[in-house]
Formats: structure tokens, C-alpha cells, sequence
């Protein structure tokens, strides 16, 4: 559940996608992030979308899961279209309940900025999607080593980055433990008025709290003793190879970027 | 006694703002390619002298050298790659994402370069038959699983001492003997020490040689046999006696004829079986 928060939830299968190098899939998203901004008339948000909808044919994820990421924005997304219909005034004046003026402007500014956000996400779970959260930290390592001149901790957020990702069904294991063992001695944490509910959540948080800092401690010692020293001359067993495929990837954002260019009015 | 690869020399520790000492004058040998059971009650020192030979508590007074290296910090790292440990709860010590992942993480912490490290995981793991659980998490792994995954990670270093610190504590009876059962195999591979901390007598009664720590002491170092024939003394410190040895005992007293207190089930049974033809 927590797993599905934070990273999305990935999908493996067999797709050109899959396959591609984390680094490239970050950069290609980096680089789509503003590209997007290039479109803005009908032509070039069709152009968009149809390239969209051909990388998520590519990585051969079934439509339902990218609706799924959907669901926490939808009403964002929903908000942001009423905010243009009912705020911007262009065009000709299409309808007028009371004192509310709908202009033809309005609903084809909502309509693209609705599509750019879903787009956007629609890319963006794609990389969750077809990426283990894995090969995304050591994908984000490398490409932040860069940074470690200016002191970012780069190893070290890598390395809390899949700690965390180790630990958490430990936790979400423990968590339903603990709940279990609360309401076998009377705990009730699905009903009441909120303020109970807080109450009951209380019992459950402290014992999580304290198994997880002893957990940490029990963890310290142990990679200490496998002579965890930093990552000072530390090697890594797991290596990521940019190949041809992955170049070829970056290429086709750049012809992207230079029709929808060409398209924008 | 064979060469020691251990040797403690009046070492004394206190943790820090403790005014009670948790190991008191200690002074051991372990010699190689031995294995040793140190047991005790709990609070009696076990993990504190465990964490000593590791270089993670250094002693107050004395001298601990392991493998030629006079335990300091500059010697630690080395140390460190000497001796191998493993610890009570499976899921604290797994550190990767995956089994592969946490095999190579001692091997990555150590500088070994990638070829190297590939071959070396993968023949970890077989050697205690974890290769088919390459890329297993670890929560789907049971307890015995995991600490099998913590031993290739150890073994991976290629130690000349493993250390187990109540490594079979936390598992069922299965889990305990497959964990059990896969060191006695390394060992007999190659020509590894164990070390063996444990509550149970049982595991302890397999060893070369027991140490029995009491209130941060040594307080009696012998054979199994030796050990075993404290009995009381032994209930007393807070430890039990081997079902085994206690029907030996009380069959004894009771005027059967039991030559000695047998540490195995097995060797009771024959000699019950077989008892009466001897008369
Ligand atoms: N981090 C610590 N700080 C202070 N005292 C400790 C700490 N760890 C253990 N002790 C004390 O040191 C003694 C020995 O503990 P320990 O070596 O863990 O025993 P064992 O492993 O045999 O159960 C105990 O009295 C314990 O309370
Ligand atoms: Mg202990």
C-alpha cells in the first residue's frame, strides 16, 4: 500500500521500455517535462498526445494501470479546467447561466492544460510502471554524481533511498501486527468520531516508533560489521549500461521537441 | 592446541556511563578450525565479547589479536573482512534489496571489483543453497532463509572465522537446523572457525568446546561432557540441560546402569536399547 504511494507500482514485463536504461528514462522525462510546454495549439497537442499514446503502446502496459495513477489528481485536473472555463475571457461567448460567462477561449485553455497534466502523469507513471524503484535510485545516483563536488550526499540519499524501499513491507508486516495485537486488547480504529479515531492510532504509533529505531540501530551495527565505511572507495554490484537503444530514446524528444516547433502557432 | 586465531588477554569493558563492568578480566584461545560454543544467561556478556572481536567495542584494559591483528583502529577493516558475523534477528541485517543485492553489499563495502563480485555472490550462495533465490526480497524469505543469505554474505568475504551471535534464536526448529546444518557443511569445506553464541544446549553440545560466561566472566571452559557434568551448577546460572543429559542423570539415580550423561538423544537410546544384553 505504502510501496504503491511513494513509488508506484511496477509492472515487470518485456517491452523496448522496460529495457531502457533508468538514467535514459529519467533524462527522456526531464526533458518531456518541458516539452510539453511547447505545444499549444490543437495540431501540436494532438502531436503530443499521439506520441504519448505510442510509447505507452511501446511498453506494453495495459491503459488501466496509468488511469489508476490517476485517480489522486483527477480532481486537480478537474478544478484546474473549471478555473479556465469560468476565469479566462476570449473568444466568442458560448454560454451564460446568471452571472457565470463561458467563452470559447475558456474550455480550449482548460481542455489543453487538462491534457498537459494528464499527459504528464501519463509519462511519468510510465516510468514507475516499467522501471523497478531499484534501478530508479541507482538510475538517480549516477546521474546526480555529478553533484557530490558540491557536497550533495549523493551515495548516502541512494542509500536511504533503497533502505527504505527494503524495509517497508517489514514495517507494513510489523504495523498490521501491532494493529492486530492493539485491537485483540480492545482497540478500535475504524469507528468513532475523528478524535478518537487519533486517539486509537496512538497505541499503534509508539511500539512501530520504537521496534523501528531499534531496528536501525540492529541495522547500523550489522552493516558496520560488514564494513560499511561510507562510500568511500565502495564498487557496485549493480552497473547500468547505456546502450544504442538508450540514445536513440533521448534522440526521439529531440525530433519531438523540434515538429511540435514547428507546429506551435 | 592448534595455533590461535583468537586470543584475548585480560580484557576488561564497560559501556559508556555504565559503572559496572559487562566483561570482567577476560582471557581466551580459540585455535583454528575449531568450533566453539560460548553460552550464558542473558546480560551475561555474550554479545558485548562478540562485538569486541568485531573491533565495534574496543576494551577498556587488555589485549584482543585475531588473525596476527592487534585489535585497533587502524587494524579494523582487516579485521573485519577476517571475521564474519551474524546476528540474532534475520530481517536487521539484510541490507539489500534483493538476495543477490545483500550477498554483494559486504563485497561492494570492501572495494571488490565487479567481476569478481558476480562470481563471488553467485558461489555464496550456492554453497548454502540459496542460488535459485537470486532475486527474491526479503520478505519473502523465511527466518532460516534469511540467515542462510546473511552466512553468503559472510562467506563472500571469504572469513577465516564466523561468528554466529544467537543466529538460530529467532527460528523454528526447521529453520535452526537448516542454518545449523549449512555451517557445519562450510566448515567442513574449508577450514573455517565458528564461533558459536548460543542459549541452546543442545546446538551447544555439537561444538569442540564450551565456554560458559557468567556475569561478564569466563566462568568454565571444557568438552561438552565436561560441561554437561555440572548439571545443577549449570540450572543455577541460568542455562538447561539437554533433555538428553537429564534422563541420563536421573536414570542413573535411579540404579539403571548409564555409563555416562549423553549429549544425544541417539547415543541414549542405544545404550537403553542395548542395556540389557550386558547383563
Ligand atoms: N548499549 C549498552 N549500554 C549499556 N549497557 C549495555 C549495553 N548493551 C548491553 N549492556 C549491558 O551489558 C551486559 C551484557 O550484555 P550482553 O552482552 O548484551 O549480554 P548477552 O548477549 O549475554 O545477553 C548486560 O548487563 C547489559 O545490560
Ligand atoms: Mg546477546
Amino acid at each position: 500500500m505504502m510501496e504503491k504511494m511513494i513509488f508506484g507500482r511496477y509492472l515487470p514485463l518485456q517491452s523496448a521500455v522496460h529495457q531502457l536504461d533508468p538514467r535514459a528514462k529519467l533524462l527522456f522525462i526531464f526533458g518531456f517535462v518541458i516539452v510539453v510546454f511547447l505545444a499549444n495549439n490543437a495540431l501540436s497537442y494532438a502531436v503530443l498526445a499521439a506520441f504519448t499514446f505510442v510509447l505507452i503502446y511501446l511498453s506494453k502496459i495495459n491503459i488501466r494501470f496509468l488511469f489508476a495513477g490517476l485517480k489522486p489528481v483527477i480532481w486537480l485536473i478537474a478544478f484546474t479546467f473549471l478555473l479556465h472555463i469560468f476565469l479566462t475571457k476570449e473568444g466568442d461567448l458560448l454560454v451564460e447561466v446568471g452571472f457565470l460567462k463561458v467563452y470559447e477561449g475558456g474550455v480550449r485553455q482548460g481542455a489543453f492544460i487538462s491534457l498537459r497534466f494528464l499527459l504528464l502523469i501519463f509519462v511519468t507513471s510510465l516510468l514507475t510502471l516499467t522501471t523497478s524503484p531499484i534501478s530508479i535510485t541507482d538510475g538517480l545516483e549516477s546521474l546526480l554524481n555529478p553533484f557530490k563536488k558540491l557536497k550533495l550526499p549523493v551515495h548516502e540519499l541512494a542509500l536511504m533511498m533503497s533502505i527504505s524501499l527494503r524495509f517497508i513491507p517489514t514495517l507494513m508486516d510489523e504495523t498490521d501486527k501491532i494493529m492486530k495485537a492493539q485491537m485483540a486488547r480492545g482497540a478500535d480504529f475504524s469507528s468513532g468520531p475523528i478524535k478518537d479515531r487519533i486517539k486509537a492510532v496512538v497505541p499503534l504509533l509508539i511500539p512501530l516508533f520504537v521496534s523501528a529505531f531499534k531496528r536501525a540501530e540492529e541495522l547500523a551495527v550489522a552493516m558496520e560489521a560488514r564494513g560499511y565505511r561510507g562510500g568511500e572507495g565502495r564498487t557496485k554490484y549493480r552497473l547500468l549500461h547505456w546502450k544504442w537503444k538508450d540514445t536513440v530514446a533521448l534522440s526521439l524528444l529531440f525530433v519531438l521537441a523540434a515538429v511540435l516547433w514547428r507546429l506551435r502557432s | 592446541m592448534k595455533e590461535p586465531v583468537i586470543s584475548i588477554r585480560h580484557v576488561n569493558f564497560r559501556y559508556p556511563e555504565q559503572t559496572q563492568y559487562a566483561l570482567k578480566d577476560i582471557s581466551l584461545d580459540v585455535a583454528k578450525g575449531e568450533w566453539l560454543a560460548i553460552v550464558g544467561h542473558n546480560g551475561s556478556g555474550k554479545s558485548t565479547l562478540a562485538k569486541m572481536l568485531n573491533g565495534l567495542h574496543y576494551p577498556e584494559e587488555g589485549q584482543v589479536t585475531i588473525c596476527g591483528f592487534s585489535l585497533k583502529e587502524e587494524f579494523v577493516w582487516e579485521v573485519r573482512k577476517r571475521l564474519g558475523m551474524v546476528f540474532q534477528n534475520p530481517d536487521n541485517q539484510f541490507v539489500g534489496t534483493t538476495v543477490q543485492d545483500d550477498v554483494a553489499f559486504g563485497l561492494e563495502n570492501n572495494g571488490v571489483p565487479h567481476e569478481v563480485m558476480t562470481a563471488r555472490v553467485k558461489n555464496s550462495l550456492q554453497r548454502v543453497g540459496m542460488l535459485d533465490f537470486l532475486n527474491q526480497e526479503p520478505h519473502h524469505l523465511s527466518g532460516g532463509q534469511k540467515q542462510r543469505v546473511a552466512i553468503a554474505g559472510v562467506i563472500a568475504l571469504q572469513p577465516d572465522i564466523i561468528l554466529l551471535d544467537e543466529a538460530t534464536s529467532m527460528l523454528d526448529p526447521r529453520g535452526r537446523e537448516e542454518v545449523l546444518s549449512t555451517v557445519r557443511q562450510l566448515k567442513e569445506e574449508q577450514d573455517l572457525t565458528v564461533i558459536s553464541i548460543t542459549h541452546d544446549l543442545e546446538e551447544a553440545s555439537r561444538a569442540d568446546r564450551i565456554i560458559v560466561l557468567n556475569e561478564g566472566t569466563v566462568y568454565r571452559e571444557g568438552t561438552p561432557e565436561e560441561i554437561f557434568q555440572l548439571n545443577e551448577e549449570l540450572i543455577g546460572l541460568g542455562l538447561d540441560v539437554p533433555f538428553p543429559v537429564k534422563l541420563s542423570r536421573v536414570l542413573r539415580l535411579e540404579d539403571f546402569k548409564i555409563v555416562s550423561n549423553h549429549l544425544t538423544e541417539e547415543e541414549l537410546v542405544r545404550e537403553l536399547w542395548t542395556s540389557n544384553f550386558k547383563k
